[in-house]
């Protein structure tokens, strides 16, 4: 067994063995954080399949931004877990009958007699001096540039949406202007006023 | 050397352990949404395997806009999550049954 496909089955198993934690584990947030161990994993396996640009991005997007905004959010939340989990064994069976069945048909379909590498082989090794993401901006900004710019509203269409879901006035909290403070004139606050001095009883 | 097959069965795999999460944890918006994530990942998996095999950048392409939808989703599904918690103090799938579905 080569070096290269020892660390496809150490990737791969922790992968799968991660989204099964995933899956069971009591509290969310080692849920989510065995889901950034499946996400590091994969990102293994990108690599080994030569995507080194999108491996990079999976680790710093997903990793980086996504998890970390599911870990607040798991962590914002003040829920009950024990209710959450009421009907987690009554489900199990069907779970397991389904995943099973996937998998032995997905598994039928994509045997090594079809996708193996008599039919697929192993393509070469790309050179020392390849560069993933030179090859993958020269696609995208040429000939992807339209669905380039989509992607990019997306994501301003998708800051908006967050922030204005989110974002709540609250009328009653007792906050301070800084530039209604900042405005404020002597006169307004205090009043020079001519008086006679206190006679002496 | 690792086939084709070697990437596609253990995105198989990771689909299927993820469909039997969303059975699992019918009740939790969270796990579900974790779910999903998975359910990308899998799907992605496959898309630079076959971009590997074939020879051809453009597959890694569409996982890139895949990676992006899927971060506007999460976003999105979270900040609704958010939302949902302040208004009615749960996020039980089996408690949001205002719509009478």
């Amino acid at each position: 067994m080569s070096f290269e496909k020892f660390l496809f089955y150490l990737f791969a198993v922790f992968l799968i063995g991660a989204a099964i934690m995933v899956i069971t584990r009591k509290n969310p947030v080692h849920s989510v954080l065995f889901l950034v161990l499946a996400f590091f994993n994969s990102a293994g396996l990108w690599m080994l399949a030569e995507s080194e640009f999108l491996a990079l991005a999976l680790v710093l997007v997903y990793v980086g931004a996504v998890m970390v905004l599911f870990l607040f959010v798991v962590m914002m939340l003040d829920i009950n877990i024990a209710e959450l989990r009421a009907g987690f064994v009554r489900n199990l069976p069907v779970a397991l009958v389904v995943a099973i069945l996937m998998v032995a048909e997905l598994v039928m379909v994509l045997s090594p007699e079809r996708f193996g590498l008599e039919r697929y082989a192993a393509p070469a090794l790309k050179p020392a001096d390849y560069n993933n993401t030179a090859e993958l901006g020269m696609a995208l900004f040429t000939q992807h540039i339209y669905a380039f710019e989509i992607a990019g509203a997306i994501l301003l269409v998708g800051i908006v949406a967050a922030i204005s879901l989110t974002l709540r006035r609250r009328p009653d909290t007792k906050y301070l202007d800084p530039g209604q403070q900042v405005r404020v004139r002597a006169s307004e606050r205090l009043r020079v006023i001519k008086m006679k001095a206190e006679e002496k009883a | 050397m690792i086939a084709l097959s070697d990437y596609l069965i253990v995105a198989a795999i990771l689909f299927s352990v993820s469909v039997a999460g969303i059975f699992l944890n019918r009740k939790n918006v969270l796990l579900l949404l974790m779910c999903i994530e998975l359910m990308l990942l899998a799907v992605n998996i496959n898309f630079v395997a076959f971009s590997h095999f074939l020879g051809d950048v453009h597959g890694q392409i569409f996982v890139f806009f895949i990676l992006t939808v899927a971060a506007a989703e999460a976003a999105i599904g979270l900040a609704i999550l958010v939302v949902l918690f302040r208004t009615r103090r749960t996020i039980n799938v089996g408690d949001l049954d205002t719509l009478k579905g």
